[in-house]
């Protein structure tokens, strides 16, 4: 009986579900879910949001801190003792210097141009690849698929010498080609679509065979399509690590108008020397973008992580 | 009616398959071959791999053996003398060191603080978004700014740590400027900025816990603390394995953030290995020296991941 009650509770009748109704459902859904892990009882619920609120206010901190600080003026910002409220008010001087001055907008344009060209061109060699080492028969398949594995514990920032040497060998320092050619080195996401694509089922490509098609058709016919939601979480973890990758854009780029914002922003404070509203304002606005992203793809970025992550096992 | 075919798919069958003959042969036999070759899917991997991996690991390895510099002066071979220089250099294994206390003094809370997190936010209490935002986001900012803000924080006279800590009676700390502080001021920043991976790989893996293991818990009456223990953690065990390894080979490679917050100072407190090699090759001149330090740290990171590899798949069987 009271098993029945429990599955019948949770359903109710598609047809008439408004969106008062359905929220009504999330929040039973969510009381559910907290009755299961915490046990119903009144004690620990309320441990566990005061837990819960003061980790989050630890972890927003920081960034509010440096938002606020960001819209003093330069004495406000370093006066002594600390007031939230600043004794000149709030100014956006710091922003407007910022625009004015620097060459945050090219910057912007860099780290969004290069992040762009990663993410394509990297699904472009991994996808195909993975799709052979999954789906086609060839020598050395299985020396190939050891070597991408053993590739992932290579940390990138050990070829950093060899590479530079070799953009200068190849005269490329300085220039679009040789921030983004050595980032498309992404053994982990060749892995990840491998394994995406064993999933799919065989009688697919026998069928598809069966008809005369080639492998090529049935790649980009049938396996791509199937392979939307995994493409897209590899795309937005490959845009985030190009977009963040400080490093090798960091040694390879000397002109200033080619720099990514990350690499861009400490870059232009020494000419700023110790104005700390001013290093705030421009490490915001380097952040802003992610910041969006974030609030618009927010599940397609936790799949990602998810995924990307769990491969390890 | 079907018989038993092959595993190849080779085997037609004329009756149930209608084989729509004219198109393929429509188009050129050589188009045909070429759209079904592995090499074709595999060439760009094959092209980019050699020339962005493979290459900087071979010539790496060669420049290791001799004395080039920077500007491309020198090259001489000179066998294993930077190696054994490296193994004699006090300041690689005091970087050595230093990354791996860096690698302890992280992945300790970077495990814990995510479990706890991920288990807190998986209790359902409402304001899902709000949580993921908190402690997820930071894991998106550029190093730069991570390394700008906390900066400002860590400041001595009016950083608001200090402020805060004065606040409560006691002394302000050199979070950057002491010697003995500085590389655990690092690693706080990193726990930061980082857990919110860990925190995300965690809420995934808590999602998969069947509800029926709680309400079997439910019916012996087992309370909240009881539950974490008996259920939550041994389902995690797979994934903390996992989140471990990551993490621990994440931590190894720290750089980033100490090249803006600290330089490796206050003297050479919180440099790591790889600020070591950095230096080296890019201030130093001496390539070929970097070279050599470089495969000696890659020996190292192999080796762990091997023994962690080992220690994963023995406790699986």
């Amino acid at each position: 009986m009271t098993t029945q009650t429990l599955t019948t509770r949770g359903r109710t009748d598609r047809s008439g579900a408004t969106r008062a109704t359905r929220r009504a459902e999330q929040a039973r859904a969510r009381a559910r879910q907290r009755d299961l892990v915490l046990g119903g009882g009144r004690g620990p619920r309320v441990a566990a949001v005061t837990i819960l609120v003061v980790l989050a206010s630890l972890w927003l901190l920081p960034m509010l801190w440096g938002l606020i600080t960001s819209f003093k003026a330069e004495q406000d910002a370093v006066a002594l003792p600390l007031t939230l409220l600043p004794e000149s008010g709030f100014t956006l001087d710091q922003y407007r210097g910022l625009f004015a001055a620097g060459n945050v907008q090219q910057w912007m344009f860099n780290s969004l141009l290069v992040a762009v060209l990663v993410t394509v061109s990297t699904l472009a060699v991994a996808a195909p690849a993975a799709f052979a080492m999954s789906r086609m028969d060839f020598r050395g398949r299985s020396a190939l698929m050891i070597l991408t594995i053993a590739a992932i514990v290579v940390p990138p920032q050990l070829l950093i010498v060899p590479l530079f040497q070799q953009m200068v060998s190849l005269n490329l320092v300085d220039t679009y080609a040789a921030v983004i050619l050595p980032q498309l080195v992404m053994p982990i996401i060749v892995f990840i679509l491998k394994r995406f694509f064993d999933a799919v089922p065989r009688e697919l490509d026998e069928a598809a065979r069966i008809d005369g098609a080639s492998y090529w058709r049935l790649f980009t016919t049938v396996i791509l399509p199937l392979s939307r939601p995994i493409l897209a979480a590899a795309a937005i973890f490959v845009f985030i690590s190009a977009w963040n990758n400080y490093l090798w854009p960091f040694i390879i780029t000397t002109d200033p108008a080619l720099m990514t914002l990350p690499v861009g922003i400490p870059n232009i404070l020494d000419s700023y020397g110790t104005f700390y509203a001013a290093q705030l304002a421009s490490s915001m606005v380097a952040a802003a973008p992610m910041i969006v992203v974030f609030v618009l793809f927010q599940r397609h970025i936790v799949r990602s992580v998810a995924t990307t992550g769990i491969t390890g096992q | 009616m079907t018989t038993p075919t092959e595993t190849t798919g080779r085997v037609p069958a004329p009756d149930t398959v209608p084989v729509p003959k004219a198109a393929p042969s429509s188009r050129p036999r050589l188009w045909r071959r070429v759209t079904d070759a592995p090499l074709s899917f595999l060439m760009p991997f094959l092209l980019v791999y050699a020339l962005f991996l493979i290459w900087p690991l071979l010539s790496g390895l060669w420049m290791s053996f001799t004395d080039v510099s920077l500007n491309g002066a020198g090259g001489a071979f000179v066998g294993a003398a930077n190696y054994a220089e490296a193994l004699g250099d006090p300041m690689v294994w005091r970087t050595l060191g230093n990354t791996f206390l860096f690698t302890v003094v992280t992945t300790v809370p970077l495990v814990a603080v995510a479990l706890a997190m991920a288990v807190l936010v998986h209790t359902g209490m409402p304001g899902q978004w709000l949580w993921r935002l908190s402690f997820f986001m930071p894991f998106l900012l550029p190093v730069a700014t991570v390394a700008l803000v906390w900066n400002f924080l860590y400041i001595e006279d009016f950083g608001l740590f200090n402020q805060a800590l004065r606040a409560f009676g006691m002394e302000g700390l050199g979070w950057l400027t002491d010697d003995d502080v500085a590389l655990w001021s690092v690693a706080l920043t990193t726990v930061w900025w980082t857990v919110g991976f860990n925190f995300l790989l965690y809420l995934a893996a808590l999602q998969s816990i069947p509800d029926h293991l709680y309400e079997a818990a439910a019916l012996d009456g087992a309370g909240a603390w009881a539950r974490l223990r008996h259920i939550t953690v041994p389902q995690l065990r797979n994934i903390t394995v996992v989140v471990v390894l990551l993490q621990i080979l994440a931590s190894l490679k720290i750089f980033d953030q100490i090249y803006l917050m600290t330089g490796g100072g206050p003297g050479d407190s919180s440099r790591s290995l790889l600020l070591y090699i950095y230096d080296m090759g890019f201030t130093g001149y001496r390539f070929g020296y970097s070279a050599a330090v470089s495969y000696l740290f890659l020996a190292i990171v192999l080796l762990v991941a091997v023994v962690q590899l080992w220690l994963t798949t023995r406790r699986k069987a």
